[in-house]
Protein backbone atom coordinates (compact mmCIF):
# COMPACT_ATOMS: atom_id res chain seq x y z
CA UNK A 1 0.00 0.00 0.00
CA UNK A 2 0.86 3.26 -1.19
CA UNK A 3 1.26 6.04 1.86
CA UNK A 4 1.52 9.94 1.02
CA UNK A 5 1.47 13.49 1.99
CA UNK A 6 -0.82 16.25 0.80
CA UNK A 7 0.86 19.61 -0.18
CA UNK A 8 -1.41 22.45 1.23
CA UNK A 9 0.98 24.94 0.54
CA UNK A 10 5.16 25.60 -0.07
CA UNK A 11 5.90 28.80 1.04
CA UNK A 12 8.83 30.68 -1.51
CA UNK A 13 9.97 27.00 -3.40
CA UNK A 14 9.90 23.52 -2.30
CA UNK A 15 11.62 20.77 -4.28
CA UNK A 16 12.76 17.29 -4.02
CA UNK A 17 16.46 16.77 -3.41
CA UNK A 18 18.99 13.75 -2.46
CA UNK A 19 22.86 13.17 -3.19
CA UNK A 20 22.75 14.22 -6.85
CA UNK A 21 23.90 13.08 -9.88
CA UNK A 22 27.52 12.04 -9.75
CA UNK A 23 29.76 10.89 -12.20
CA UNK A 24 28.06 12.24 -15.27
CA UNK A 25 29.83 15.49 -15.45
CA UNK A 26 31.57 14.57 -18.66
CA UNK A 27 28.23 15.00 -20.60
CA UNK A 28 27.52 18.17 -18.97
CA UNK A 29 25.37 17.11 -16.05
CA UNK A 30 25.93 18.45 -12.85
CA UNK A 31 25.50 17.12 -9.59
CA UNK A 32 22.80 19.32 -8.12
CA UNK A 33 21.38 17.26 -4.62
CA UNK A 34 20.84 19.33 -1.38
CA UNK A 35 22.12 22.30 -0.60
CA UNK A 36 23.07 21.66 3.08
CA UNK A 37 24.41 18.06 2.61
CA UNK A 38 25.17 17.82 5.98
CA UNK A 39 21.57 18.49 7.19
CA UNK A 40 20.24 16.76 4.11
CA UNK A 41 21.62 13.35 5.92
CA UNK A 42 20.89 13.91 9.07
CA UNK A 43 17.10 14.04 8.12
CA UNK A 44 17.36 10.57 6.17
CA UNK A 45 19.04 9.26 9.31
CA UNK A 46 17.10 10.49 11.70
CA UNK A 47 14.07 8.57 10.17
CA UNK A 48 16.10 5.53 9.24
CA UNK A 49 16.34 6.19 5.37
CA UNK A 50 19.42 5.01 3.22
CA UNK A 51 21.76 7.20 1.99
CA UNK A 52 20.42 8.70 -1.44
CA UNK A 53 16.42 8.92 -0.02
CA UNK A 54 15.07 11.76 -1.56
CA UNK A 55 13.60 14.74 1.14
CA UNK A 56 12.00 18.11 0.48
CA UNK A 57 14.42 21.29 0.51
CA UNK A 58 11.93 24.11 1.87
CA UNK A 59 13.50 27.53 1.08
CA UNK A 60 12.25 30.04 3.76
CA UNK A 61 9.64 27.52 5.26
CA UNK A 62 5.61 27.99 4.63
CA UNK A 63 5.49 24.35 4.03
CA UNK A 64 1.92 23.01 4.89
CA UNK A 65 2.01 19.37 4.38
CA UNK A 66 -1.31 16.88 5.55
CA UNK A 67 -0.39 12.90 6.39
CA UNK A 68 -3.18 11.24 4.12
CA UNK A 69 -1.79 8.13 6.22
CA UNK A 70 0.23 7.55 9.15
CA UNK A 71 4.38 8.83 8.78
CA UNK A 72 7.60 8.96 10.12
CA UNK A 73 9.15 12.29 9.31
CA UNK A 74 12.20 14.79 10.54
CA UNK A 75 12.61 18.35 9.68
CA UNK A 76 16.59 19.40 9.80
CA UNK A 77 18.30 22.62 8.54
CA UNK A 78 16.77 26.29 9.52
CA UNK A 79 14.67 25.72 12.39
CA UNK A 80 10.95 27.18 11.51
CA UNK A 81 8.33 28.38 13.46
CA UNK A 82 5.97 26.24 14.56
CA UNK A 83 5.07 23.56 16.90
CA UNK A 84 6.85 20.85 15.77
CA UNK A 85 10.13 18.76 17.00
CA UNK A 86 13.15 19.83 14.91
CA UNK A 87 15.95 17.26 14.23
CA UNK A 88 13.94 14.65 15.79
CA UNK A 89 11.86 11.73 14.35
CA UNK A 90 8.28 12.43 14.35
CA UNK A 91 5.16 10.54 13.64
CA UNK A 92 2.76 12.12 11.80
CA UNK A 93 -0.79 10.79 12.36
CA UNK A 94 -3.37 9.79 9.34
CA UNK A 95 -5.10 13.56 9.25
CA UNK A 96 -2.97 15.47 11.21
CA UNK A 97 -0.87 18.65 9.34
CA UNK A 98 2.60 19.45 9.77
CA UNK A 99 2.76 23.43 9.06
CA UNK A 100 6.49 25.06 8.90
CA UNK A 101 6.65 28.85 9.82
CA UNK A 102 9.73 31.12 8.96
CA UNK A 103 13.09 30.18 10.51
CA UNK A 104 15.06 32.57 12.78
CA UNK A 105 17.41 31.98 11.11
CA UNK A 106 18.88 29.76 8.37
CA UNK A 107 16.91 29.73 4.50
CA UNK A 108 16.77 25.60 3.71
CA UNK A 109 14.77 23.39 5.91
CA UNK A 110 15.24 19.38 5.11
CA UNK A 111 11.76 17.08 5.44
CA UNK A 112 12.40 13.82 5.20
CA UNK A 113 9.87 11.06 5.53
CA UNK A 114 10.39 7.64 6.44
CA UNK A 115 11.11 5.54 3.47
CA UNK A 116 12.18 8.45 1.61
CA UNK A 117 9.90 10.37 -1.15
CA UNK A 118 9.04 8.57 -4.19
CA UNK A 119 9.31 11.08 -7.46
CA UNK A 120 10.18 9.68 -10.52
CA UNK A 121 14.18 9.93 -10.57
CA UNK A 122 15.63 11.38 -13.56
CA UNK A 123 19.10 9.72 -14.54
CA UNK A 124 19.62 8.13 -11.61
CA UNK A 125 18.53 11.24 -8.78
CA UNK A 126 15.21 12.40 -7.92
CA UNK A 127 17.38 15.79 -7.48
CA UNK A 128 15.74 19.22 -9.05
CA UNK A 129 18.45 20.81 -11.03
CA UNK A 130 17.11 24.81 -11.03
CA UNK A 131 19.79 25.34 -13.71
CA UNK A 132 19.44 22.17 -16.52
CA UNK A 133 15.80 21.75 -15.75
CA UNK A 134 16.70 18.01 -14.55
CA UNK A 135 14.67 16.18 -12.27
CA UNK A 136 11.08 16.54 -11.19
CA UNK A 137 9.51 19.90 -11.04
CA UNK A 138 9.58 22.50 -8.15
CA UNK A 139 6.60 20.82 -5.59
CA UNK A 140 3.07 22.96 -5.79
CA UNK A 141 0.09 23.21 -3.47
CA UNK A 142 -2.43 20.06 -4.43
CA UNK A 143 0.69 17.88 -5.03
CA UNK A 144 0.14 14.47 -3.13
CA UNK A 145 3.52 12.92 -2.71
CA UNK A 146 4.10 9.42 -2.26
CA UNK A 147 6.43 7.82 -0.11
CA UNK A 148 8.15 4.67 -0.74
CA UNK A 149 8.21 1.15 1.85
CA UNK A 150 11.16 1.68 3.96
CA UNK A 151 14.44 -0.45 3.66
CA UNK A 152 16.13 0.31 6.97
CA UNK A 153 15.02 -0.87 10.32
CA UNK A 154 13.71 2.45 12.95
CA UNK A 155 16.77 4.08 14.30
CA UNK A 156 16.25 4.75 18.38
CA UNK A 157 17.12 8.24 17.97
CA UNK A 158 15.40 10.93 19.48
CA UNK A 159 16.64 13.79 19.05
CA UNK A 160 20.51 15.54 17.20
CA UNK A 161 21.55 17.92 19.04
CA UNK A 162 23.43 19.74 16.44
CA UNK A 163 23.41 23.99 16.24
CA UNK A 164 20.76 25.51 14.19
CA UNK A 165 22.27 27.87 10.93
CA UNK A 166 23.83 30.83 12.35
CA UNK A 167 22.25 34.79 11.54
CA UNK A 168 24.58 37.93 11.04
CA UNK A 169 28.30 37.02 10.54
CA UNK A 170 29.77 33.79 9.28
CA UNK A 171 33.47 32.12 9.15
CA UNK A 172 34.45 30.31 6.13
CA UNK A 173 37.49 28.44 5.50
CA UNK A 174 39.45 29.04 2.44
CA UNK A 175 42.02 26.51 0.26
CA UNK A 176 43.39 27.57 -2.51
CA UNK A 177 41.96 27.55 -6.19
CA UNK A 178 43.89 27.04 -9.25
CA UNK A 179 44.14 30.70 -10.56
CA UNK A 180 45.01 32.40 -7.17
CA UNK A 181 48.43 33.28 -9.68
CA UNK A 182 45.56 35.58 -11.91
CA UNK A 183 45.22 37.77 -8.87
CA UNK A 184 47.53 40.51 -6.91
CA UNK A 185 49.04 39.42 -3.51
CA UNK A 186 46.37 42.66 -2.44
CA UNK A 187 43.65 41.33 -3.44
CA UNK A 188 44.44 37.82 -1.66
CA UNK A 189 44.76 40.03 1.63
CA UNK A 190 41.51 41.77 0.69
CA UNK A 191 39.47 38.44 -0.14
CA UNK A 192 40.97 37.01 3.63
CA UNK A 193 40.17 40.84 5.17
CA UNK A 194 37.27 42.42 4.29
CA UNK A 195 32.95 41.65 4.91
CA UNK A 196 31.23 40.34 1.80
CA UNK A 197 27.55 40.54 1.58
CA UNK A 198 25.21 37.87 0.23
CA UNK A 199 22.83 39.68 -2.28
CA UNK A 200 19.93 39.24 -3.21
CA UNK A 201 20.27 37.32 -6.41
CA UNK A 202 21.79 34.37 -4.74
CA UNK A 203 20.30 30.57 -5.26
CA UNK A 204 20.95 27.32 -5.40
CA UNK A 205 23.61 27.65 -8.28
CA UNK A 206 25.47 30.21 -6.38
CA UNK A 207 25.56 33.32 -3.81
CA UNK A 208 26.71 36.58 -5.46
CA UNK A 209 28.75 38.63 -3.24
CA UNK A 210 28.97 42.49 -2.47
CA UNK A 211 32.24 43.86 -1.54
CA UNK A 212 35.69 45.20 -2.21
CA UNK A 213 36.39 43.82 -5.63
CA UNK A 214 39.37 42.21 -6.74
CA UNK A 215 42.13 43.09 -8.97
CA UNK A 216 43.49 40.39 -11.44
CA UNK A 217 47.29 40.46 -13.07
CA UNK A 218 46.05 39.12 -16.13
CA UNK A 219 43.41 40.07 -18.77
CA UNK A 220 43.10 37.11 -20.86
CA UNK A 221 40.33 34.72 -21.32
CA UNK A 222 40.51 32.07 -19.48
CA UNK A 223 39.40 28.75 -21.15
CA UNK A 224 36.04 27.10 -19.57
CA UNK A 225 37.07 24.86 -16.59
CA UNK A 226 35.75 22.07 -14.65
CA UNK A 227 34.17 23.39 -11.23
CA UNK A 228 32.68 21.78 -7.89
CA UNK A 229 30.84 23.72 -5.51
CA UNK A 230 32.42 25.72 -3.17
CA UNK A 231 34.67 27.52 -5.80
CA UNK A 232 35.00 31.68 -5.68
CA UNK A 233 34.79 32.51 -9.07
CA UNK A 234 35.71 36.33 -9.94
CA UNK A 235 33.82 37.48 -13.04
CA UNK A 236 34.81 40.53 -14.63
CA UNK A 237 33.07 42.94 -12.39
CA UNK A 238 35.77 41.41 -9.39
CA UNK A 239 32.71 40.73 -7.28
CA UNK A 240 32.97 37.02 -6.05
CA UNK A 241 30.62 34.22 -7.00
CA UNK A 242 30.45 31.10 -4.84
CA UNK A 243 29.07 28.50 -6.37
CA UNK A 244 26.58 26.29 -4.36
CA UNK A 245 24.57 22.85 -5.16
CA UNK A 246 23.53 23.73 -8.84
CA UNK A 247 26.50 25.27 -10.02
CA UNK A 248 27.75 24.96 -13.94
CA UNK A 249 29.89 21.91 -14.87
CA UNK A 250 32.30 24.24 -15.81
CA UNK A 251 33.11 27.90 -15.50
CA UNK A 252 35.05 30.83 -18.09
CA UNK A 253 36.11 33.05 -15.01
CA UNK A 254 39.29 32.70 -12.46
CA UNK A 255 38.57 30.35 -9.41
CA UNK A 256 40.83 32.26 -6.71
CA UNK A 257 39.85 30.38 -4.14
CA UNK A 258 37.72 27.18 -2.98
CA UNK A 259 35.71 27.49 0.22
CA UNK A 260 36.02 24.27 2.46
CA UNK A 261 33.24 21.56 1.81
CA UNK A 262 32.24 21.02 5.03
CA UNK A 263 31.95 25.14 4.89
CA UNK A 264 29.59 24.81 1.64
CA UNK A 265 26.81 23.03 3.81
CA UNK A 266 26.66 26.29 6.18
CA UNK A 267 26.48 28.53 2.80
CA UNK A 268 23.71 26.57 1.60
CA UNK A 269 21.96 28.25 5.05
CA UNK A 270 22.98 31.90 3.75
CA UNK A 271 20.18 34.18 3.23
CA UNK A 272 20.69 38.17 1.47
CA UNK A 273 21.79 40.38 3.46
CA UNK A 274 24.25 38.19 5.99
CA UNK A 275 27.89 38.93 5.68
CA UNK A 276 30.69 36.67 5.20
CA UNK A 277 34.12 36.51 6.32
CA UNK A 278 37.13 34.26 4.57
CA UNK A 279 39.69 33.00 6.62
CA UNK A 280 42.68 31.33 4.88
CA UNK A 281 43.23 27.22 5.40
CA UNK A 282 46.69 25.53 5.26
CA UNK A 283 47.46 21.72 4.19
CA UNK A 284 45.48 21.64 0.61
CA UNK A 285 47.92 23.74 -1.48
CA UNK A 286 49.90 26.53 -0.97
CA UNK A 287 48.83 30.00 -0.25
CA UNK A 288 52.71 31.52 -1.17
CA UNK A 289 53.06 34.13 -3.86
CA UNK A 290 53.45 32.28 -7.30
CA UNK A 291 56.80 33.03 -9.82
CA UNK A 292 54.85 35.43 -12.33
CA UNK A 293 52.31 36.40 -9.74
CA UNK B 1 50.97 18.33 -17.05
CA UNK B 2 50.31 20.60 -14.02
CA UNK B 3 48.32 19.74 -11.01
CA UNK B 4 46.21 22.60 -9.55
CA UNK B 5 44.30 22.85 -6.29
CA UNK B 6 40.45 22.86 -6.57
CA UNK B 7 39.44 22.48 -3.06
CA UNK B 8 39.13 19.90 -0.51
CA UNK B 9 37.95 17.21 -2.72
CA UNK B 10 39.21 17.88 -6.86
CA UNK B 11 42.35 18.68 -8.73
CA UNK B 12 42.48 20.52 -11.57
CA UNK B 13 44.87 19.04 -14.62
CA UNK B 14 46.55 21.53 -16.67
CA UNK B 15 47.58 20.51 -20.27
CA UNK B 16 49.08 22.25 -23.09
CA UNK B 17 46.20 21.13 -25.77
CA UNK B 18 43.14 19.28 -26.30
CA UNK B 19 45.07 16.15 -27.81
CA UNK B 20 46.35 15.86 -24.29
CA UNK B 21 43.13 16.29 -22.85
CA UNK B 22 41.29 13.46 -24.62
CA UNK B 23 44.33 11.33 -23.85
CA UNK B 24 44.64 11.41 -20.17
CA UNK B 25 40.27 11.19 -20.38
CA UNK B 26 40.51 7.98 -22.28
CA UNK B 27 43.58 6.81 -20.04
CA UNK B 28 41.26 7.78 -16.85
CA UNK B 29 38.03 6.26 -18.49
CA UNK B 30 40.31 3.11 -19.15
CA UNK B 31 41.47 2.62 -15.92
CA UNK B 32 39.66 4.71 -13.31
CA UNK B 33 41.97 5.24 -9.76
CA UNK B 34 40.00 4.17 -6.56
CA UNK B 35 37.77 7.05 -5.24
CA UNK B 36 37.17 9.38 -8.77
CA UNK B 37 33.48 10.16 -8.58
CA UNK B 38 33.58 12.40 -11.84
CA UNK B 39 35.81 13.49 -14.32
CA UNK B 40 35.70 16.75 -16.33
CA UNK B 41 37.25 17.41 -19.17
CA UNK B 42 37.76 21.00 -21.07
CA UNK B 43 39.95 23.11 -23.18
CA UNK B 44 43.13 22.85 -21.66
CA UNK B 45 42.82 21.10 -18.51
CA UNK B 46 40.54 18.17 -16.80
CA UNK B 47 39.02 18.21 -13.54
CA UNK B 48 39.80 15.25 -11.51
CA UNK B 49 36.75 15.20 -8.77
CA UNK B 50 37.54 12.44 -5.36
CA UNK B 51 35.66 11.25 -2.58
CA UNK B 52 38.18 11.40 -0.38
CA UNK B 53 36.64 9.17 1.77
CA UNK B 54 37.93 6.06 -0.19
CA UNK B 55 41.36 7.90 -1.43
CA UNK B 56 43.20 10.69 -0.70
CA UNK B 57 44.28 13.40 -3.28
CA UNK B 58 47.67 12.94 -2.94
CA UNK B 59 46.88 9.09 -4.01
CA UNK B 60 44.90 10.34 -6.69
CA UNK B 61 47.32 12.82 -7.69
CA UNK B 62 49.92 10.17 -7.74
CA UNK B 63 47.76 7.33 -10.05
CA UNK B 64 47.07 10.28 -12.47
CA UNK B 65 51.16 11.15 -12.95
CA UNK B 66 51.80 7.55 -13.44
CA UNK B 67 49.12 7.25 -15.95
CA UNK B 68 50.37 7.32 -19.99
CA UNK B 69 48.03 9.05 -22.24
CA UNK B 70 45.76 7.13 -24.80
CA UNK B 71 46.48 7.79 -28.42
CA UNK B 72 43.77 4.93 -29.72
CA UNK B 73 41.25 7.03 -28.31
CA UNK B 74 39.58 8.07 -32.15
CA UNK B 75 39.72 4.85 -33.37
CA UNK B 76 37.35 3.13 -30.74
CA UNK B 77 34.91 5.96 -30.28
CA UNK B 78 31.74 5.88 -32.36
CA UNK B 79 30.95 8.17 -35.54
CA UNK B 80 27.24 9.80 -35.63
CA UNK B 81 25.72 11.57 -37.93
CA UNK B 82 23.67 14.45 -37.96
CA UNK B 83 21.86 16.01 -40.68
CA UNK B 84 21.75 19.33 -40.93
CA UNK B 85 19.69 21.68 -42.57
CA UNK B 86 22.21 24.80 -43.56
CA UNK B 87 19.70 27.92 -43.27
CA UNK B 88 20.52 29.27 -39.70
CA UNK B 89 20.22 33.19 -39.74
CA UNK B 90 23.78 33.76 -38.76
CA UNK B 91 25.08 31.70 -42.13
CA UNK B 92 25.99 34.96 -44.15
CA UNK B 93 27.56 36.07 -41.05
CA UNK B 94 29.96 33.33 -40.17
CA UNK B 95 30.85 33.00 -43.74
CA UNK B 96 31.72 36.50 -43.82
CA UNK B 97 33.70 36.37 -40.74
CA UNK B 98 35.44 33.23 -42.37
CA UNK B 99 36.10 34.63 -45.41
CA UNK B 100 34.13 32.50 -47.56
CA UNK B 101 30.53 32.20 -48.84
CA UNK B 102 27.99 30.00 -47.71
CA UNK B 103 28.28 27.01 -50.06
CA UNK B 104 31.89 27.07 -49.32
CA UNK B 105 31.26 27.19 -45.47
CA UNK B 106 28.57 24.37 -46.00
CA UNK B 107 31.06 22.26 -47.71
CA UNK B 108 34.20 22.37 -45.13
CA UNK B 109 31.46 22.60 -42.47
CA UNK B 110 29.87 18.78 -43.77
CA UNK B 111 33.62 17.49 -44.96
CA UNK B 112 35.54 17.68 -41.66
CA UNK B 113 35.01 14.89 -39.40
CA UNK B 114 34.32 16.65 -35.74
CA UNK B 115 35.30 14.72 -32.51
CA UNK B 116 33.84 15.77 -29.05
CA UNK B 117 36.49 17.64 -27.56
CA UNK B 118 34.49 17.58 -23.83
CA UNK B 119 30.32 18.83 -22.91
CA UNK B 120 29.30 21.82 -20.85
CA UNK B 121 27.38 24.97 -20.88
CA UNK B 122 24.15 22.28 -20.49
CA UNK B 123 23.33 18.86 -20.54
CA UNK B 124 24.83 17.29 -23.96
CA UNK B 125 26.14 20.16 -25.30
CA UNK B 126 29.08 18.82 -26.99
CA UNK B 127 32.45 21.25 -28.06
CA UNK B 128 33.22 19.99 -31.34
CA UNK B 129 36.53 20.20 -33.28
CA UNK B 130 37.78 18.99 -36.44
CA UNK B 131 41.58 18.88 -37.87
CA UNK B 132 40.94 20.73 -40.78
CA UNK B 133 38.85 23.71 -38.76
CA UNK B 134 41.99 26.10 -38.21
CA UNK B 135 39.43 29.40 -38.22
CA UNK B 136 38.13 31.15 -35.55
CA UNK B 137 34.60 32.39 -34.99
CA UNK B 138 34.11 35.84 -32.88
CA UNK B 139 30.73 34.93 -30.71
CA UNK B 140 27.84 37.53 -31.34
CA UNK B 141 28.30 40.66 -29.68
CA UNK B 142 24.92 40.70 -27.91
CA UNK B 143 23.75 36.92 -26.63
CA UNK B 144 20.47 35.68 -28.27
CA UNK B 145 17.92 35.30 -25.29
CA UNK B 146 16.58 32.18 -27.41
CA UNK B 147 18.31 29.92 -29.66
CA UNK B 148 15.90 27.02 -30.88
CA UNK B 149 16.66 23.78 -30.04
CA UNK B 150 18.85 21.72 -32.56
CA UNK B 151 20.47 24.79 -33.70
CA UNK B 152 23.92 23.93 -35.38
CA UNK B 153 26.11 26.83 -34.46
CA UNK B 154 29.70 27.82 -34.71
CA UNK B 155 31.96 30.11 -32.06
CA UNK B 156 36.26 30.21 -31.46
CA UNK B 157 37.12 27.04 -32.79
CA UNK B 158 34.07 25.05 -32.02
CA UNK B 159 31.06 23.88 -33.47
CA UNK B 160 28.14 22.62 -31.71
CA UNK B 161 24.41 21.83 -31.50
CA UNK B 162 21.74 23.39 -29.06
CA UNK B 163 20.20 20.01 -27.30
CA UNK B 164 17.28 22.56 -25.93
CA UNK B 165 16.33 25.85 -26.30
CA UNK B 166 18.25 28.03 -24.36
CA UNK B 167 20.12 31.84 -24.49
CA UNK B 168 23.53 31.96 -26.32
CA UNK B 169 25.99 33.89 -28.19
CA UNK B 170 27.05 30.94 -31.12
CA UNK B 171 26.56 32.09 -34.77
CA UNK B 172 23.37 29.79 -36.02
CA UNK B 173 24.14 28.16 -39.32
CA UNK B 174 21.55 25.44 -39.23
CA UNK B 175 19.28 23.15 -37.43
CA UNK B 176 19.04 19.75 -37.02
CA UNK B 177 15.85 17.23 -35.72
CA UNK B 178 17.82 14.77 -33.92
CA UNK B 179 17.60 14.69 -30.29
CA UNK B 180 20.81 15.53 -28.69
CA UNK B 181 19.78 14.88 -24.92
CA UNK B 182 17.11 13.27 -23.67
CA UNK B 183 16.92 12.20 -19.79
CA UNK B 184 15.06 8.72 -20.55
CA UNK B 185 17.23 7.76 -23.17
CA UNK B 186 20.71 5.22 -22.05
CA UNK B 187 22.83 7.50 -23.14
CA UNK B 188 21.00 10.59 -22.08
CA UNK B 189 23.36 12.59 -24.48
CA UNK B 190 23.94 11.41 -28.22
CA UNK B 191 27.73 13.20 -28.41
CA UNK B 192 30.15 12.42 -25.53
CA UNK B 193 34.16 13.19 -25.48
CA UNK B 194 35.36 10.98 -27.70
CA UNK B 195 32.37 10.57 -29.97
CA UNK B 196 32.93 11.38 -33.75
CA UNK B 197 30.68 13.61 -35.85
CA UNK B 198 29.82 14.22 -39.37
CA UNK B 199 27.44 16.53 -40.32
CA UNK B 200 24.91 15.76 -43.78
CA UNK B 201 23.97 18.69 -45.68
CA UNK B 202 20.20 18.13 -45.93
CA UNK B 203 17.99 20.07 -48.48
CA UNK B 204 15.36 22.29 -46.44
CA UNK B 205 11.84 20.39 -46.10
Amino acid sequence: MTRSVSVLAVGVVTTFQDAGRVGQAALGIGRSGACDRASYRLANRLVGNTEHAAVLEVTFGGLHLRADDDVMIATTGARCDGPSPHNAPMYLRRGWELRLGTPASGLRTYVAARGGFGAEPVLGSRSTDTLSGLGPAPILAGDVLEIRDPELPAPGVDLAPVPDPEGGDVTLGLVPGPRLDWFTDESLTTLAGEAYTVTSDSNRVGLRLDGEPLQRTRTDELPSEGMVRGALQIPPSGKPVLFLADHPVTGGYPVIAYVEDDDVDRCGQLRPGQTVRFVRRHGHGSWAPQPGR
Amino acid sequence: MRLLPSGTGALLVELDDLHEVLGLYAALEHAMPDGVLDLVPAARTLLVVTDTGVASLSSVAQAIERLTPREDRLDSAELVEVPVVYDGVDLEDAARLIDCDTEELVRRHTAEEWTVAFCGFMPGFGYLVAEGWQVQVPRRSSPRTKVPSGSVALAGEFSGVYPRESPGGWQLIGRCSLAMFDPSRDPAALLRPGTRVRFIAEQRR
